[in-house]
């Protein structure tokens, strides 16, 4: 089975990692990719490290708006609330 | 309209104070999330968040609830950031992609060129990360991957942005930002590769993978 892999190598791979993770690859060309990911460590490690990247940034802390900011908006609030 | 979304409408066209600092308080940081992707400063972002709420006050009569309000907002406010965007010379036309949307996300210097027996394979591994478990790395990572942010072209920049700091759908991306799923995904993949390549220089020591 080793020219199965060879359907699809590992510089095409990691440009189909997001398609894969988004669910639009169709069911050939998503089972040459899991395919792959099973049988290449490197591979396995960029996928993982692809969805790591994705949960890190969604640990990235919001900045709040400013007091001033959120008072003048009050102010304007009560402008337009007559 | 959604029966949340009426009374709500309701409360704020009475005047309901308590009402509007609710969602201020509730929508804002997100808000501030996604205007700071379309301007260059933290200023200016703020900014937008502002004018976004002006906008969002002064429409508010015109509200017909096709459109959760909350949705209503963020795509005012997306109009106001590309308006910015366009403004601070960052922008380019939303409906295609650009030169930076294509070519390789990783460099092509990490695989087997074509006279290989094994053409397109890694000539080694992608290194694995260490664990960035305790706190001091977790706060290192974080600053590196904001840094890593705001390197990224504009829409690629909003688009990650919505999608994994935001955690929106790509329904949702798309339908704010007037982009096709395609689009949408070539521009998540290669932001996210760029974050990837930026966090892989930190947390294995590999020298910086991306393609320039």
């Amino acid at each position: 089975m080793t020219d199965e892999i060879a359907h699809l190598s590992c510089q095409d791979f990691v440009e189909l990692v997001t398609d894969y993770l988004e669910g639009a690859l169709d069911d050939e060309a998503r089972a040459r990719f899991e395919h792959h990911v099973g049988l290449c460590p490197g591979c396995d490690t960029y996928l993982r490290q692809m969805e790591e990247t994705a949960a890190r940034l969604g640990s990235i802390p919001p900045e709040s708006l400013s007091p001033e900011a959120q008072s003048a908006l009050l102010d304007a609030f009560r402008g337009f609330a007559r | 309209m959604a029966r949340d979304d009426s009374d709500l409408v309701a409360s704020l066209r009475a005047g309901d104070e308590a009402a509007f600092s609710k969602i201020v308080s509730d929508w804002s940081r997100p808000m501030l999330t996604l205007a700071r992707s379309f301007v260059s400063t933290q200023a200016s972002a703020e900014e937008v968040v502002q004018e976004t709420w002006l906008a969002v006050l002064k429409g508010l009569d015109r509200f017909e609830g096709r459109s959760s309000l909350r949705t209503w907002t963020f795509r005012i406010l997306v109009n106001i950031g590309k308006t910015r965007g366009v403004r601070e010379h960052r922008s380019i036309p939303w409906s295609s992609l650009g030169d930076e949307d294509s070519g390789p996300t990783v460099d092509p210097d990490r695989f087997r060129g074509p006279e290989d027996q094994y053409a397109g394979g890694w000539k080694s591994f992608p290194a694995t990360w260490r664990s960035a478990e305790d706190d001091v790395l977790e706060v290192e990572v974080r600053d590196r991957l904001r840094a890593a942010l705001e390197l990224l072209p504009e829409r690629q920049q909003v688009v990650l942005t919505l999608r994994d700091v935001l955690g929106c759908s790509s329904e949702e991306v798309c339908d704010l930002l007037e982009i096709s799923a395609a689009n949408q995904r070539v521009l998540l993949h290669r932001a996210r590769a760029a974050c990837r390549s930026a966090l892989a220089a930190y947390l294995a020591d590999e020298p910086s993978e991306e393609a320039s």
